[in-house]
């Protein structure tokens, strides 16, 4: 299968001094350092692949969670994203696809 | 107050759960009369002093999707998602429901006469000359279209409780008129394809993204 998504990582949740904000997540882009990078990306949909224990209808145990990316975040080329489901903690870190499509190229 | 839009095209609500939010399943069913504007009564020369009401009359359904001006007859596309994800096509004309019509052709990367949405796919600068290429005159949309599984009557109790088998999907066999349409088509694109040079094995080869390849500074 050829890649046609960028890879991404799950860096952490939007946050204040104290309180965590976990219906957003703050995704770093690969090749993404500047708030104007960004704007390619904005509305891209996202998923965080992962394994479960249980086969699906499939067969197969690979999951998705999926989301959007909403908007960028701060100045050096970091993005918010609202996933379906509130990513879980353990996904901090972890790589996240952010694919190309909705396009308008 | 919250935002009803997130940032532009991403709305906070969907469709369905705006739907909900605004009670519209209760009030679908009832018919008002919109009242007659009173506008222009007066040949349009004033405005009327008296405040005009009324639900403003429904739009009819959606209007077809407007297609992105890079993409016109014989753009070389790249499909972002689905069973071809990454394979150049070439676009032949968008269809009546929105869709765009596209061959790869067959013959070159396995790619027969689909229909794609617009939103997965990306248009590049090359395209080809397809003057003169035209469909089958019985083509359709319903002609490449999924045929649908038949459901007369509903799913037998036997069939709804039956256990769905594991591994991937049968997909139903193209139709005999499918095929005959896509070599028709392909039979015309093939052969200004191979007036170019080079142009059969860019259409062959995929296109897939690397290490250090960032498509924010792609010009495709």
């Amino acid at each position: 299968m050829p890649r046609t998504y960028v890879k991404a990582v799950h860096v952490g949740y939007k946050r204040s001094k104290v309180v965590h904000y976990p219906h957003t997540s703050l995704l770093k882009l690969e090749g993404c350092n500047t708030r104007k990078a960004t704007n390619f990306y904005v509305g891209k949909r996202v998923a965080y692949v992962y394994k479960g224990e249980k086969k699906d209808l499939k067969g197969s145990t690979t999951r998705y969670i999926w989301g959007k990316i909403t908007r960028p975040h701060g100045n050096s080329g970091l993005v918010r994203a609202k996933f379906k489901r509130n990513l879980p903690p353990r996904s901090f870190g972890a790589p996240v696809r952010v694919m190309l499509f909705p396009s308008n190229i | 107050m919250a935002k009803n839009v997130l940032v532009k095209g991403v709305p906070r609500h969907s469709k369905s759960s705006q739907y909900r939010r605004k009670g519209l399943q209760y009030i679908k069913n009832k018919t008002t009369t919109p009242k007659k504007s009173i506008v222009n009564k007066n040949g349009g020369k004033w405005y009327s002093t008296v405040d005009i009401s009324g639900r403003k009359l429904a739009k009819k359904g959606r209007g077809t999707a407007v297609l992105r001006k890079s993409i016109t007859k014989g753009t070389v596309l790249i499909l972002l998602a689905g069973r071809h994800v990454g394979k150049r096509v070439i676009f032949l004309k968008q269809l009546p429901s929105g869709l765009l019509l596209v061959t790869g052709p067959y013959h070159i990367n396995g790619v027969p006469l689909r229909r794609v949405d617009q939103a997965y796919v990306i248009a590049t600068s090359t395209k080809v000359d397809l003057k003169g290429v035209s469909l089958p005159d019985d083509f359709s949309e319903e002609l490449v279209c999924r045929p649908k599984a038949k459901t007369v009557g509903g799913k037998s109790e036997k069939a709804f409780f039956a256990t769905k088998k594991k591994g991937r999907h049968a997909f139903p066999k193209p139709t005999d008129a499918r095929i005959a349409a896509s070599k028709a088509v392909d039979a015309q694109v093939l052969e200004r394809v191979n007036k170019v040079p080079y142009l059969k094995e860019y259409l062959a080869r995929g296109f897939s993204l690397d290490n250090g390849d960032y498509p924010h500074l792609m010009q495709f």
